[in-house]
């Protein structure tokens, strides 16, 4: 590429926000982008918004796809609430995303596309680009879809549609030279992608060159702009998107425990990456096993904790209310058994790609009697490869099921992940139990003193051949049994053995510079947006202190000591006050709630403005 | 997960070896009790180390099996079986895993899992207990329940038409598929004989008699002998008191029933095509007062527990997994 010779403005933070039809390949742009823009060494957030809807009609305001994306010299947290540059595929794309640019803001649009088919496709009654409607932004109107097709006319063995596909890559071109990304790695990608048709191949390469030299040479952009690497941790960084950090986090489980990986999964939105991002690891030894429907996804996973596999099932809230009788099946039989819920907005079919935290009290309590389940939330795309190896101790430990709840919001978002040390991932010790007793029988539920969990013997194993069931067993024994004080006894035994994980996992950290009264108690994927506003609350003066659970069963041990440590308790969360209704259950605690259930994150301004409001 | 071993290390055991210290619980006079000792007998045959053998059941009368067999064993949810054994075979191919499950379990409410189960022939053997009746919840109708049949929940009769398990099972694709009498252990236990020789899903419809909800049902075979059909691969399908009925197909492939000399179908239980199995399995008390007996089909295709476990070896042997190089593959870049 030409050296710029254009004035160059530093800037500390940008969000971008590419948008268009579904088929225009705003998700590849985007993480193009946001691949060239990890390379730079700035820190990153993501949030990708697509419609369920795989191909919407072409030109709808249904079928509009975005992806967000937020790079900063510094630490953020968020993929940003509102976008400093939008680019715009069509008409629709406008439409759709306009009023989240703040005026002023910097629009560009492919002007090709505003014909008046597409205008009134999306509802325009005059052409926004005509009548004014636009003037408080910054807009640039670029013939993208002539130009590419001009870039790329020299192609041979390319049509004129496969040509005009590439306009998405002249934007992407445009969009590099505005912020100075490097190209190198997304020509070698596009030479990668597209092996098999190296036409192809080659037209989008000169549509990519040909939008970055479009902007070096266009009038109608004065500047370009700098960001500056952010001071991160030393190490090495890759991108990584939710659901491919626990689907790495899965197969670290896997590897630290020795026991062999098994995924039972239907496909679901936004769960189906886990299963499809396993599936090409076969090499780990992963079974993946695209079952008939939920509640076999998760039988055969629980049947593979019986033979000693770490039995794994992954899905979002539609496919996880029906494998609760299984996970009941799994409390009574205490094997491990790991169920990833994706959650999205729903109730029922819902708003299937978009985030919710609205399945808590679900996997809390969706089962019928006393049928206590540990559940732990991971808080940010990265952190999911954590969460997922710990979720899989604690099942491997407690012989129980565990929910690890994600969201469709840290599912398919992405930031970078300084690697981890993989040797310094300590091992999950499972001891399966090889020997019969010195006398008598095997006895299936004995319990081990510190943590209540019974002996897993697997078949296969001589001399321990034994039988469980989901009907009621006697203590120690394991045999079927109706007597009273038994039932009371083996209720109270599985209800001790979850409530006494608190001892086994960390306490709840407080982050509190400036003695606050006010604490905002989160969980789950809004820990970027509730972390973010909180900084700015501070960052205006104001006293506010922050604590996120990783854990929502049991709770940290100190959780009630932290809640009643504050005048006031602010839980924001996307549902209607799950979590608020169960400190208050537990705590006595009169916690107030923020909640928006718009099948969207929360905006860090929003946050802000809610603590705020209790200052 | 240890090796394989069919080689029964062990000296051979005797049927007693099979029995738990439980005390069995099904109503007097029921048919289970003849299913569960012909087991017991069969289980040393196997060869196979008690340790290495696993019954999975659902709910049901027939689902309290497990506990009965001294073997490893999980009593699960209803209908669920074939899919928790599924799992369990697929992760373990060095266990022998079979399915007790009935009327009920099988094709009402776990009808989806019994099908795929059946169509990817995972490496199961699927033991049907059809009393044609729901017996745990005493006594109302089932999915093979005659149409008319006056239970409980059906006081002027079900209206509901009735699955043919064995046609159902042919047309789910399964490579292994015979039907068995509980009283008839020699006929059963050659049956479980060649379902355990069978590499796959093998699917048993036993008819099982439920003395206290729904007794007789099957008297038409279960006493009445001479109507029952044994087939018999390579034999002339014949039965009657002499042998002096026939079933031959017509010209559009249905299967007809003749008296007297003629020109008997000559049963191969590994024939590739489906239909002459389907045909036999239309042969019922309702449609000719007699009905097949043994082997219907038995034919070899790719067990899906050894599809998956070459494609597990294949990708060992394509990549090493390593844990480090799976977390770094992709874009990645350092800061000092």
């Amino acid at each position: 590429m030409a050296k710029d010779t254009k004035p160059v403005e530093q800037v500390d933070s940008v969000i971008v926000r590419f948008a268009g039809d579904s088929g225009d390949g705003m998700q590849l742009t985007g993480g193009r982008f946001t691949s060239e823009t990890a390379v730079l060494g700035n820190d990153l957030s993501t949030f990708p918004d697509f419609p369920a809807e795989i191909r919407a009609p072409a030109g709808s305001l249904p079928g509009v796809s975005g992806f967000q994306v937020h790079f900063a010299d510094h630490d953020i947290l968020t993929p940003g609430d509102a976008p400093n540059v939008l680019v715009a595929m069509n008409p629709a794309a406008l439409k759709t995303n306009l009023r989240d640019l703040p005026r002023g803001g910097t629009l560009i649009v492919d002007q090709d596309t505003f014909t008046e088919r597409n205008l009134a496709k999306a509802g325009y009654d005059a052409n926004p680009l005509e009548d004014g409607s636009l003037d408080g932004y910054d807009v640039h109107t670029v013939p993208l879809t002539s130009m590419t097709l001009e870039a790329t006319k020299e192609v041979e063995g390319v049509t004129k549609r496969e040509a005009e596909r590439a306009k998405n890559m002249f934007a992407l071109g445009l969009m590099s030279w505005l912020y100075h990304r490097p190209t190198d790695n997304t020509v070698s990608f596009l030479e990668r992608k597209f092996a098999k048709r190296p036409e192809i191949a080659e037209a989008n390469k000169r549509a990519f060159h040909a939008g970055y030299a479009f902007g070096e040479t266009t009038e109608d952009f004065a500047v370009s702009y700098q960001v500056k690497p952010a001071k991160l941790r030393p190490g090495t960084y890759r991108n990584i998107t939710g659901n491919q950090a626990l689907a790495f986090g899965l197969i670290a489980a896997s590897v630290k425990s020795g026991l062999p990986l098994f995924l039972g999964a239907y496909p679901i939105t936004p769960a189906s990456s886990i299963l499809e991002e396993l599936a090409r690891h076969k090499n780990f030894g992963v079974r993946t096993f695209q079952a008939e429907d939920e509640i076999a996804a998760v039988g055969a996973a629980l049947g593979a904790s019986f033979g000693g596999s770490l039995g794994v099932s992954t899905s979002a809230g539609p496919g996880v209310v029906l494998k609760s009788e299984t996970v009941g099946l799994a409390v009574a039989l205490e094997l491990p058994l790991l169920i990833l819920d994706i959650q999205r907005a729903g109730p029922s079919t819902g708003m299937p790609t978009k985030p919710e935290q609205a399945d808590l009290l679900m996997v809390l309590f969706g089962r019928n009697s006393e049928s206590p389940v540990p559940v732990l939330a991971a808080s940010t795309p990265a952190q999911c490869f954590d969460a997922a190896i710990e979720a899989a101790r604690i099942a491997l430990k407690y012989r129980t099921p565990v929910y690890l709840l994600s969201d469709a919001y840290l599912a398919n978002g992405s930031e970078p992940w300084l690697l981890p040390d993989v040797d310094a991932i300590p091992p999950i010790e499972v001891d399966f139990t090889t020997e019969p007793p010195a006398e008598g029988d095997f006895q299936p539920y004995v319990r081990d003193d510190e943590t209540l969990a019974r002996p897993w013997a697997i078949p296969g194993t001589p001399g321990l051949e034994h039988r469980i069931g989901g009907l009621e067993k006697q203590d120690v024994t394991g045999n079927v049994d109706y007597d009273p004080e038994n039932h009371d006894l083996m209720t109270r035994l599985r209800a001790q053995k979850v409530a006494g994980i608190a001892s086994d996992i960390p306490e709840l950290e407080v982050d509190d510079p400036d003695g606050a009264d006010l604490l905002v108690l989160s969980w789950g994927g809004t820990y970027g947006p509730v972390a973010a506003g909180v900084r700015r609350v501070r960052g205006d003066g104001g006293k506010v202190a922050h604590a996120h659970l990783h854990y929502v069963n049991p709770f940290p041990r100190n959780t009630g000591e932290v809640v009643g440590a504050y005048e006031r308790v602010l839980i924001p969360e996307i549902n209607l006050g799950q979590l608020r209704k169960l400190i208050r259950a537990e705590f006595l605690v009169d916690a107030a709630g923020f909640n928006l259930v718009r099948g969207l994150p929360f905006r860090a301004s929003e946050v802000q403005e809610a603590i705020e409001a209790m200052l | 997960m240890s090796e394989p071993n069919g080689n029964g290390a062990q000296p051979k055991l005797t049927a007693k070896a099979y029995k738990t210290d439980q005390e069995v619980r099904w109503c007097p006079g029921c048919g289970d009790y003849a299913i569960l000792a012909a087991l017991q007998g069969f289980m040393p045959e196997l060869e196979i180390p008690k340790e290495r053998i696993v019954f999975v059941s659902g709910i049901g009368c027939a689902a309290r099996f497990p506990y009965y067999m001294e073997t490893y064993g999980m009593h699960s949810i209803h209908g669920r079986a074939p899919a928790i054994a599924t799992g369990l075979s697929v992760s373990r191919p060095d266990l022998s895993v079979w399915v007790v499950t009935g009327d009920g379990d099988a094709l009402s409410i776990g009808g989806n899992h019994l099908i795929h189960a059946l169509r990817r022939n995972v490496n199961i053997k699927i033991l049907l207990f059809n009393n044609e009746i729901y017996g745990l919840t005493k006594g109302q109708y089932s999915p093979t329940s005659p149409r008319g049949k006056v239970t409980k929940s059906t006081p002027m009769g079900s209206l509901d038409w009735p699955f043919n398990p064995i046609s159902l099972a042919i047309g789910a694709e399964a490579t292994f598929v015979a039907r068995a009498i509980d009283t008839d252990r020699a006929q059963l236990t050659e049956v479980l004989r060649a379902a355990a020789a069978h590499k796959g899903s093998a699917f048993i419809e036993i008819f099982q008699n439920c003395n206290i909800f729904n007794d007789n049902a099957f008297d038409f075979v279960r006493e009445e002998k001479e109507n029952r059909i044994h087939l018999q691969h390579g034999e002339p399908v014949r039965f009657g008191a002499e042998g002096e009925r026939g079933v031959r197909l017509r010209s559009d492939g249905s299967a007809e029933v003749f008296e007297g000399d003629g020109d008997p179908l000559a049963w191969d239980a590994h024939h590739p095509e489906a239909s002459p199995a389907f045909a036999l399995s239309r042969l019922t008390r309702d449609t000719v007062g007699a009905t097949p007996i043994g082997i219907f089909r038995d034919v070899e295709r790719p067990v899906y527990d050894e599809l998956m476990a070459d494609q597990l070896r294949t990708a060992s042997e394509q990549r090493e997994g390593k844990l480090g190089a799976l977390l770094a593959g992709g874009d990645t870049w350092t800061i000092s």
